[in-house]
Protein backbone atom coordinates (compact mmCIF):
# COMPACT_ATOMS: atom_id res chain seq x y z
CA UNK A 1 0.00 0.00 0.00
CA UNK A 2 1.32 3.35 -1.02
CA UNK A 3 0.24 6.49 0.51
CA UNK A 4 1.22 10.14 0.27
CA UNK A 5 -0.91 13.13 2.45
CA UNK A 6 -0.01 16.75 3.49
CA UNK A 7 1.07 17.29 6.50
CA UNK A 8 1.69 19.92 9.29
CA UNK A 9 3.80 19.30 12.19
CA UNK A 10 2.60 22.20 14.46
CA UNK A 11 5.36 24.43 16.50
CA UNK A 12 5.54 21.89 19.55
CA UNK A 13 6.87 19.34 16.92
CA UNK A 14 9.91 21.34 16.87
CA UNK A 15 10.55 21.57 20.77
CA UNK A 16 8.75 20.10 23.26
CA UNK A 17 7.33 17.45 21.52
CA UNK A 18 10.31 16.67 18.88
CA UNK A 19 9.91 12.71 19.94
CA UNK A 20 6.41 12.85 18.71
CA UNK A 21 7.63 14.76 15.46
CA UNK A 22 10.61 12.63 15.33
CA UNK A 23 8.62 9.09 15.99
CA UNK A 24 5.62 9.85 13.69
CA UNK A 25 8.15 10.46 11.02
CA UNK A 26 10.18 7.61 11.09
CA UNK A 27 6.84 5.49 11.57
CA UNK A 28 4.85 6.87 8.40
CA UNK A 29 8.27 6.52 6.60
CA UNK A 30 8.01 2.46 7.82
CA UNK A 31 4.64 1.74 6.51
CA UNK A 32 4.94 3.30 3.18
CA UNK A 33 3.27 6.67 3.83
CA UNK A 34 4.84 9.81 2.70
CA UNK A 35 4.35 12.97 4.29
CA UNK A 36 5.04 15.88 2.23
CA UNK A 37 5.17 18.81 4.98
CA UNK A 38 3.00 22.16 3.86
CA UNK A 39 5.63 24.86 2.30
CA UNK A 40 6.41 27.06 4.94
CA UNK A 41 3.47 26.53 7.26
CA UNK A 42 2.57 29.06 10.41
CA UNK A 43 1.14 28.50 13.72
CA UNK A 44 -2.67 27.71 14.38
CA UNK A 45 -2.76 30.23 16.59
CA UNK A 46 -3.33 27.03 19.26
CA UNK A 47 -5.79 27.80 22.04
CA UNK A 48 -4.69 31.54 22.88
CA UNK A 49 -5.71 32.36 19.06
CA UNK A 50 -9.52 30.79 19.44
CA UNK A 51 -10.01 32.30 23.11
CA UNK A 52 -9.54 36.41 21.60
CA UNK A 53 -11.16 36.08 18.63
CA UNK A 54 -12.79 33.32 16.08
CA UNK A 55 -11.67 35.30 12.97
CA UNK A 56 -8.03 35.71 13.58
CA UNK A 57 -7.99 32.28 15.01
CA UNK A 58 -9.03 31.02 11.49
CA UNK A 59 -6.89 33.45 9.95
CA UNK A 60 -3.84 32.10 11.34
CA UNK A 61 -5.16 28.51 10.65
CA UNK A 62 -6.65 28.92 6.86
CA UNK A 63 -3.26 30.31 5.86
CA UNK A 64 -1.89 27.10 6.25
CA UNK A 65 -5.00 25.07 4.68
CA UNK A 66 -4.80 27.64 1.95
CA UNK A 67 -0.99 27.02 1.25
CA UNK A 68 -1.42 23.36 1.43
CA UNK A 69 -4.50 23.52 -1.50
CA UNK A 70 -2.07 25.75 -3.75
CA UNK A 71 0.91 23.32 -3.25
CA UNK A 72 -1.67 20.62 -4.84
CA UNK A 73 -2.49 18.57 -1.34
CA UNK A 74 -6.03 17.47 -0.89
CA UNK A 75 -5.99 16.45 2.91
CA UNK A 76 -3.65 17.14 5.23
CA UNK A 77 -2.58 15.29 8.65
CA UNK A 78 -1.12 16.39 11.93
CA UNK A 79 -0.15 14.57 14.89
CA UNK A 80 -1.74 17.31 17.53
CA UNK A 81 -5.24 17.80 18.58
CA UNK A 82 -5.06 21.26 19.17
CA UNK A 83 -3.94 22.00 15.67
CA UNK A 84 -6.50 19.97 14.44
CA UNK A 85 -9.45 21.43 16.43
CA UNK A 86 -8.08 24.73 14.76
CA UNK A 87 -7.48 23.63 11.49
CA UNK A 88 -10.89 22.08 11.76
CA UNK A 89 -12.81 24.88 13.11
CA UNK A 90 -11.60 27.21 10.79
CA UNK A 91 -12.29 25.06 7.49
CA UNK A 92 -15.94 24.14 9.17
CA UNK A 93 -16.89 28.08 10.08
CA UNK A 94 -15.55 29.22 6.74
CA UNK A 95 -18.46 27.78 5.06
CA UNK A 96 -20.32 30.42 6.48
CA UNK A 97 -19.72 32.85 3.37
CA UNK A 98 -19.90 36.12 5.58
CA UNK A 99 -17.23 34.28 7.78
CA UNK A 100 -15.02 33.58 5.02
CA UNK A 101 -14.90 36.74 3.78
CA UNK A 102 -13.81 38.07 7.57
CA UNK A 103 -11.35 35.69 7.30
CA UNK A 104 -10.19 36.35 3.63
CA UNK A 105 -9.91 40.02 4.64
CA UNK A 106 -7.40 39.50 7.55
CA UNK A 107 -5.56 36.86 4.71
CA UNK A 108 -5.77 39.32 1.99
CA UNK A 109 -6.59 36.06 -0.11
CA UNK A 110 -9.43 34.53 -2.37
CA UNK A 111 -9.70 31.25 0.76
CA UNK A 112 -11.49 29.86 -2.60
CA UNK A 113 -9.62 26.18 -1.70
CA UNK A 114 -8.57 24.93 1.37
CA UNK A 115 -7.13 21.41 1.97
CA UNK A 116 -8.89 18.89 4.14
CA UNK A 117 -7.65 17.80 7.58
CA UNK A 118 -7.41 14.82 9.92
CA UNK A 119 -5.19 13.19 12.68
CA UNK A 120 -2.64 11.45 11.99
CA UNK A 121 -4.50 8.48 14.21
CA UNK A 122 -7.52 9.08 11.84
CA UNK A 123 -4.63 8.44 8.97
CA UNK A 124 -3.85 5.24 10.72
CA UNK A 125 -6.63 3.43 11.35
CA UNK A 126 -9.03 4.55 8.27
CA UNK A 127 -6.86 5.09 5.81
CA UNK A 128 -4.01 2.68 6.53
CA UNK A 129 -5.87 0.21 8.56
CA UNK A 130 -5.27 -1.93 11.72
CA UNK A 131 -4.44 -5.13 9.90
CA UNK A 132 -2.19 -3.43 8.00
CA UNK A 133 -0.27 -2.17 10.66
CA UNK A 134 -0.52 -5.58 12.72
CA UNK A 135 0.91 -6.87 9.39
CA UNK A 136 4.64 -4.49 9.83
CA UNK A 137 4.79 -5.38 13.43
CA UNK A 138 8.26 -7.77 14.00
CA UNK A 139 9.03 -7.13 17.88
CA UNK A 140 5.39 -7.65 19.53
CA UNK A 141 4.70 -5.25 23.22
CA UNK A 142 3.94 -8.51 24.60
CA UNK A 143 4.30 -8.10 28.54
CA UNK A 144 3.19 -4.19 28.38
CA UNK A 145 0.22 -3.65 29.98
CA UNK A 146 -0.83 0.34 29.37
CA UNK A 147 -3.51 2.46 29.49
CA UNK A 148 -4.19 4.61 26.16
CA UNK A 149 -5.27 8.55 26.90
CA UNK A 150 -6.67 10.38 24.38
CA UNK A 151 -7.08 13.71 25.67
CA UNK A 152 -10.02 15.97 25.84
CA UNK A 153 -10.29 17.38 22.26
CA UNK A 154 -8.76 14.82 19.84
CA UNK A 155 -12.88 13.48 19.50
CA UNK A 156 -14.56 16.20 20.54
CA UNK A 157 -17.06 17.67 19.28
CA UNK A 158 -18.24 14.75 17.60
CA UNK A 159 -20.33 17.11 14.83
CA UNK A 160 -16.55 19.03 14.08
CA UNK A 161 -14.14 15.83 14.25
CA UNK A 162 -16.49 13.28 12.82
CA UNK A 163 -13.89 9.93 13.85
CA UNK A 164 -14.44 7.52 16.49
CA UNK A 165 -16.42 7.77 19.73
CA UNK A 166 -16.47 11.30 21.41
CA UNK A 167 -16.59 9.48 24.59
CA UNK A 168 -15.10 6.19 23.73
CA UNK A 169 -12.65 6.41 21.70
CA UNK A 170 -10.49 3.02 20.54
CA UNK A 171 -8.46 3.82 17.76
CA UNK A 172 -5.51 4.05 19.94
CA UNK A 173 -6.40 1.16 22.18
CA UNK A 174 -6.69 -0.99 18.97
CA UNK A 175 -3.15 0.42 17.25
CA UNK A 176 -1.39 -0.64 20.70
CA UNK A 177 -3.59 -4.12 20.39
CA UNK A 178 -1.95 -4.34 16.97
CA UNK A 179 1.31 -4.01 18.56
CA UNK A 180 1.01 -6.77 20.66
CA UNK A 181 0.36 -4.84 24.03
CA UNK A 182 -1.76 -5.61 26.40
CA UNK A 183 -4.59 -2.34 26.90
CA UNK A 184 -7.09 -1.57 29.97
CA UNK A 185 -10.25 -0.05 29.65
CA UNK A 186 -9.10 3.47 30.73
CA UNK A 187 -12.31 5.15 32.23
CA UNK A 188 -11.09 8.85 32.32
CA UNK A 189 -9.92 8.64 28.39
CA UNK A 190 -11.27 11.45 27.81
CA UNK A 191 -10.91 13.50 30.40
CA UNK A 192 -9.24 16.92 30.18
CA UNK A 193 -5.28 16.73 31.43
CA UNK A 194 -5.30 20.84 32.00
CA UNK A 195 -4.63 21.69 28.72
CA UNK A 196 -2.80 25.25 28.60
CA UNK A 197 -2.69 25.86 31.85
CA UNK A 198 0.13 24.74 32.76
CA UNK A 199 2.11 27.74 32.84
CA UNK A 200 -0.33 30.46 34.20
CA UNK A 201 -2.09 27.81 36.90
CA UNK A 202 0.03 25.24 37.42
CA UNK A 203 -2.40 23.55 40.57
CA UNK A 204 -5.09 23.00 37.46
CA UNK A 205 -2.34 20.69 35.78
CA UNK A 206 -1.14 18.91 38.75
CA UNK A 207 -4.70 18.36 40.17
CA UNK A 208 -6.32 16.94 36.61
CA UNK A 209 -3.44 15.19 35.46
CA UNK A 210 -2.85 13.85 38.85
CA UNK A 211 -6.26 12.17 38.94
CA UNK A 212 -5.39 10.87 35.48
CA UNK A 213 -2.17 8.95 36.89
CA UNK A 214 -3.99 7.85 40.06
CA UNK A 215 -6.08 6.34 37.90
CA UNK A 216 -3.68 4.69 35.64
CA UNK A 217 -1.85 3.72 38.83
CA UNK A 218 -4.82 2.06 40.02
CA UNK A 219 -5.33 0.09 36.87
CA UNK A 220 -2.30 -1.36 37.54
CA UNK A 221 -0.57 -0.27 33.95
CA UNK A 222 3.08 -0.20 32.85
CA UNK A 223 2.70 3.37 30.84
CA UNK A 224 0.00 5.60 29.83
CA UNK A 225 0.13 6.38 26.20
CA UNK A 226 -0.92 9.50 24.43
CA UNK A 227 -1.34 11.14 21.29
CA UNK A 228 -1.20 14.83 22.21
CA UNK A 229 2.42 16.99 23.17
CA UNK A 230 -0.21 18.63 25.64
CA UNK A 231 -1.34 15.92 27.22
CA UNK A 232 2.21 14.49 27.26
CA UNK A 233 4.03 17.47 28.90
CA UNK A 234 1.44 17.68 31.39
CA UNK A 235 1.22 14.09 33.15
CA UNK A 236 4.78 13.41 32.05
CA UNK A 237 6.64 16.62 32.49
CA UNK A 238 4.75 18.04 35.30
CA UNK A 239 4.19 14.36 37.00
CA UNK A 240 6.73 15.69 39.65
CA UNK A 241 4.90 18.82 40.33
CA UNK A 242 1.35 16.70 40.18
CA UNK A 243 2.86 13.99 43.14
CA UNK A 244 4.38 17.44 44.82
CA UNK A 245 1.02 19.03 44.93
CA UNK A 246 -1.47 16.24 45.88
CA UNK A 247 1.28 13.34 47.77
CA UNK A 248 1.74 11.21 45.53
CA UNK A 249 4.69 9.06 44.26
CA UNK A 250 3.59 8.17 41.19
CA UNK A 251 6.87 7.05 38.78
CA UNK A 252 4.37 6.55 35.55
CA UNK A 253 6.15 6.58 32.07
CA UNK A 254 4.18 8.18 29.47
CA UNK A 255 4.89 7.49 25.78
CA UNK A 256 3.49 8.79 22.59
CA UNK A 257 1.57 6.07 20.58
CA UNK A 258 3.92 6.35 17.62
CA UNK A 259 6.83 5.50 20.25
CA UNK A 260 5.58 2.17 21.06
CA UNK A 261 4.47 1.40 17.37
CA UNK A 262 7.79 1.93 16.11
CA UNK A 263 9.49 -0.05 18.85
CA UNK A 264 7.34 -2.99 18.27
CA UNK A 265 8.07 -2.18 14.00
CA UNK A 266 11.78 -2.96 15.41
CA UNK A 267 12.94 0.51 15.20
CA UNK A 268 15.16 1.58 17.71
CA UNK A 269 14.72 3.30 21.02
CA UNK A 270 16.90 6.45 19.66
CA UNK A 271 14.53 6.28 16.38
CA UNK A 272 11.59 7.24 18.91
CA UNK A 273 13.52 9.42 21.20
CA UNK A 274 12.99 7.19 24.39
CA UNK A 275 15.39 9.42 25.59
CA UNK A 276 13.75 12.52 25.36
CA UNK A 277 11.08 11.27 28.19
CA UNK A 278 11.37 12.62 31.43
CA UNK A 279 9.93 9.43 33.56
CA UNK A 280 12.40 6.95 32.52
CA UNK A 281 10.31 4.49 30.31
CA UNK A 282 13.50 1.99 30.10
CA UNK A 283 12.59 -0.25 33.11
CA UNK A 284 9.13 -0.97 32.04
CA UNK A 285 10.11 -1.62 28.63
CA UNK A 286 12.99 -4.19 30.00
CA UNK A 287 10.73 -5.52 32.33
CA UNK A 288 7.97 -6.47 28.97
CA UNK A 289 11.01 -7.88 27.01
CA UNK A 290 10.35 -5.15 24.83
CA UNK A 291 13.88 -3.69 25.24
CA UNK B 1 -16.80 43.73 48.60
CA UNK B 2 -17.63 44.19 44.89
CA UNK B 3 -21.52 45.42 44.25
CA UNK B 4 -23.04 44.02 41.05
CA UNK B 5 -25.54 45.68 38.99
CA UNK B 6 -27.85 43.08 39.30
CA UNK B 7 -30.84 44.45 36.83
CA UNK B 8 -31.48 42.18 33.00
CA UNK B 9 -29.65 43.45 30.31
CA UNK B 10 -31.59 41.96 27.84
CA UNK B 11 -28.87 42.82 24.67
CA UNK B 12 -26.31 41.28 26.62
CA UNK B 13 -27.85 37.61 26.34
CA UNK B 14 -28.52 38.63 22.49
CA UNK B 15 -25.37 39.74 21.67
CA UNK B 16 -24.33 35.99 23.31
CA UNK B 17 -26.60 34.35 21.13
CA UNK B 18 -25.35 36.36 18.19
CA UNK B 19 -21.96 35.69 18.46
CA UNK B 20 -21.71 32.36 19.38
CA UNK B 21 -24.59 30.84 17.33
CA UNK B 22 -26.30 29.11 20.00
CA UNK B 23 -29.84 29.76 21.45
CA UNK B 24 -29.19 30.40 24.80
CA UNK B 25 -32.95 30.00 25.86
CA UNK B 26 -32.56 26.53 25.29
CA UNK B 27 -30.38 25.40 28.47
CA UNK B 28 -32.96 24.37 31.24
CA UNK B 29 -30.54 24.01 33.91
CA UNK B 30 -29.93 20.22 33.59
CA UNK B 31 -26.56 21.13 35.04
CA UNK B 32 -24.64 17.92 32.92
CA UNK B 33 -22.62 21.05 31.87
CA UNK B 34 -20.77 21.49 35.55
CA UNK B 35 -21.52 17.47 36.35
CA UNK B 36 -18.70 16.74 33.87
CA UNK B 37 -16.53 20.33 33.79
CA UNK B 38 -13.07 19.08 35.11
CA UNK B 39 -12.46 22.58 35.74
CA UNK B 40 -15.57 23.16 38.28
CA UNK B 41 -13.00 22.57 41.13
CA UNK B 42 -11.55 25.48 40.50
CA UNK B 43 -14.39 27.94 39.00
CA UNK B 44 -15.80 30.58 41.23
CA UNK B 45 -19.27 30.78 39.02
CA UNK B 46 -20.06 27.10 37.60
CA UNK B 47 -20.60 26.88 33.83
CA UNK B 48 -24.28 26.22 34.49
CA UNK B 49 -24.98 29.11 36.13
CA UNK B 50 -23.64 31.48 33.84
CA UNK B 51 -25.76 29.98 31.01
CA UNK B 52 -28.13 30.75 33.71
CA UNK B 53 -26.86 34.18 34.23
CA UNK B 54 -26.69 35.08 30.57
CA UNK B 55 -30.31 34.12 30.36
CA UNK B 56 -30.87 36.32 32.95
CA UNK B 57 -28.93 39.18 31.16
CA UNK B 58 -26.17 39.76 34.15
CA UNK B 59 -23.36 41.03 31.81
CA UNK B 60 -21.15 42.46 35.00
CA UNK B 61 -21.09 39.31 36.92
CA UNK B 62 -20.75 37.25 33.57
CA UNK B 63 -18.11 39.03 31.92
CA UNK B 64 -16.05 39.48 35.83
CA UNK B 65 -16.23 36.13 36.66
CA UNK B 66 -12.82 34.01 36.86
CA UNK B 67 -14.27 30.79 35.06
CA UNK B 68 -14.00 32.25 31.52
CA UNK B 69 -10.55 32.62 32.06
CA UNK B 70 -10.03 29.27 33.18
CA UNK B 71 -12.25 26.87 30.71
CA UNK B 72 -9.96 25.10 28.85
CA UNK B 73 -12.00 24.13 26.05
CA UNK B 74 -12.63 20.35 26.62
CA UNK B 75 -15.62 20.28 24.69
CA UNK B 76 -17.07 18.36 27.69
CA UNK B 77 -19.79 20.72 28.00
CA UNK B 78 -20.62 20.79 24.78
CA UNK B 79 -20.79 16.67 24.12
CA UNK B 80 -23.06 16.52 27.00
CA UNK B 81 -25.11 19.06 26.46
CA UNK B 82 -29.26 17.31 25.82
CA UNK B 83 -30.14 20.27 24.37
CA UNK B 84 -27.59 20.44 21.80
CA UNK B 85 -26.34 23.71 22.92
CA UNK B 86 -22.12 24.31 22.38
CA UNK B 87 -21.63 25.65 25.69
CA UNK B 88 -17.58 25.69 25.38
CA UNK B 89 -18.70 28.21 21.92
CA UNK B 90 -20.28 30.49 24.67
CA UNK B 91 -17.91 30.03 27.09
CA UNK B 92 -14.72 31.12 24.23
CA UNK B 93 -17.32 34.08 23.32
CA UNK B 94 -17.51 35.51 27.03
CA UNK B 95 -14.11 35.43 26.83
CA UNK B 96 -13.96 37.22 23.90
CA UNK B 97 -16.36 40.00 25.74
CA UNK B 98 -14.79 39.83 28.86
CA UNK B 99 -11.37 40.99 27.13
CA UNK B 100 -12.83 43.55 25.00
CA UNK B 101 -14.26 44.80 28.13
CA UNK B 102 -11.41 45.49 29.80
CA UNK B 103 -11.26 42.49 32.40
CA UNK B 104 -8.00 40.53 33.31
CA UNK B 105 -9.71 38.26 36.14
CA UNK B 106 -7.27 35.47 35.61
CA UNK B 107 -4.34 37.91 34.36
CA UNK B 108 -1.77 35.35 34.18
CA UNK B 109 -4.14 33.50 31.81
CA UNK B 110 -4.39 36.76 29.91
CA UNK B 111 -0.58 37.49 30.11
CA UNK B 112 0.18 34.22 29.06
CA UNK B 113 -2.31 33.86 25.82
CA UNK B 114 -0.90 37.39 24.96
CA UNK B 115 2.69 36.46 24.94
CA UNK B 116 1.77 33.10 22.89
CA UNK B 117 0.30 35.22 20.70
CA UNK B 118 3.11 37.84 20.27
CA UNK B 119 5.74 34.90 19.80
CA UNK B 120 3.61 33.95 16.84
CA UNK B 121 3.32 37.54 15.17
CA UNK B 122 7.19 38.00 16.07
CA UNK B 123 7.97 34.29 14.37
CA UNK B 124 5.39 32.88 12.63
CA UNK B 125 5.89 30.59 15.10
CA UNK B 126 5.66 29.97 18.33
CA UNK B 127 9.26 30.00 19.86
CA UNK B 128 9.09 28.61 23.21
CA UNK B 129 11.54 29.87 25.35
CA UNK B 130 11.18 33.03 24.22
CA UNK B 131 7.09 33.18 25.10
CA UNK B 132 8.22 31.65 28.55
CA UNK B 133 10.60 34.22 28.58
CA UNK B 134 8.32 37.40 27.79
CA UNK B 135 5.16 35.54 30.17
CA UNK B 136 8.23 35.49 33.27
CA UNK B 137 9.35 39.22 32.38
CA UNK B 138 5.48 40.46 32.32
CA UNK B 139 4.22 38.64 35.35
CA UNK B 140 7.19 39.23 37.72
CA UNK B 141 6.89 35.22 38.39
CA UNK B 142 10.51 34.48 38.16
CA UNK B 143 10.20 31.31 40.01
CA UNK B 144 7.74 29.84 37.43
CA UNK B 145 8.78 26.21 36.27
CA UNK B 146 12.52 26.20 37.47
CA UNK B 147 11.66 22.86 39.51
CA UNK B 148 11.49 21.77 35.42
CA UNK B 149 14.45 23.56 34.08
CA UNK B 150 16.94 20.41 34.99
CA UNK B 151 14.16 17.98 33.98
CA UNK B 152 13.87 19.91 30.38
CA UNK B 153 17.26 21.19 29.10
CA UNK B 154 19.41 18.38 29.17
CA UNK B 155 16.77 17.14 26.85
CA UNK B 156 17.50 19.62 24.14
CA UNK B 157 13.80 20.38 23.86
CA UNK B 158 13.62 23.92 24.14
CA UNK B 159 15.36 25.59 21.01
CA UNK B 160 17.01 28.47 21.82
CA UNK B 161 16.63 30.16 18.66
CA UNK B 162 13.05 30.90 16.88
CA UNK B 163 12.13 29.33 13.54
CA UNK B 164 11.70 32.31 11.26
CA UNK B 165 9.49 31.40 8.46
CA UNK B 166 9.84 32.88 4.91
CA UNK B 167 6.07 34.06 5.52
CA UNK B 168 6.47 35.38 9.11
CA UNK B 169 5.82 39.22 7.44
CA UNK B 170 2.45 37.65 6.21
CA UNK B 171 1.38 36.31 9.71
CA UNK B 172 2.21 39.42 11.27
CA UNK B 173 -0.34 41.60 8.74
CA UNK B 174 -2.84 39.01 9.60
CA UNK B 175 -2.70 40.37 13.51
CA UNK B 176 -1.98 44.12 12.39
CA UNK B 177 -5.23 43.63 9.89
CA UNK B 178 -6.88 42.59 12.84
CA UNK B 179 -5.83 45.61 15.30
CA UNK B 180 -7.61 47.80 12.57
CA UNK B 181 -4.11 49.24 12.21
CA UNK B 182 -3.59 51.13 8.73
CA UNK B 183 -1.28 49.55 6.16
CA UNK B 184 1.22 52.42 6.56
CA UNK B 185 2.48 50.47 9.40
CA UNK B 186 4.02 47.94 7.81
CA UNK B 187 8.04 48.88 7.75
CA UNK B 188 8.89 45.35 5.80
CA UNK B 189 6.81 44.12 3.16
CA UNK B 190 6.92 43.30 -0.28
CA UNK B 191 7.24 39.17 0.42
CA UNK B 192 5.02 36.01 -0.76
CA UNK B 193 1.81 35.82 0.63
Amino acid sequence: MSLSIGYYPGCSGQGTSIEYEQSTRTVFARLGIALSEIPDWSCCGSTPAHTVNHVLSAALSARNLELAAKAGMETVTTPCPSCLTNLRTASHKMENEAFRAEVAELLETECSSLAEIKSTLQVLVEDFGIDAIKAKMTRPLEGLRVACYYGCIMNRPKELMQFDDPEHPMAMDNIMKACGAEVLPFPLKVECCGASAGIPRKDIVAELSGRLLDAAALLGVDAVVTACPLCQMNLDLRQSQANAARGTNHQMPVFYYTQLMGLAMGLSAEDMGLSKLCVDPNPCLKRAGVL
Amino acid sequence: MTTLKMEADSAFKAEVARRSGQDVSLCYQCGNCTAGCPYNFAYDIPVSRIMRLVQLGRRDQVLGCRSLWLCGSCQSCTSRCPNQIDVARIMDVLRHMSREAGYATERNVKVFADSFLSSVEKHGRVFEMGLVAEYVLKTGRFWTDVDLAPKMLPKGKLGFKPHNIQGAEHVARIFRRFRGEPEAAQTTGGESK
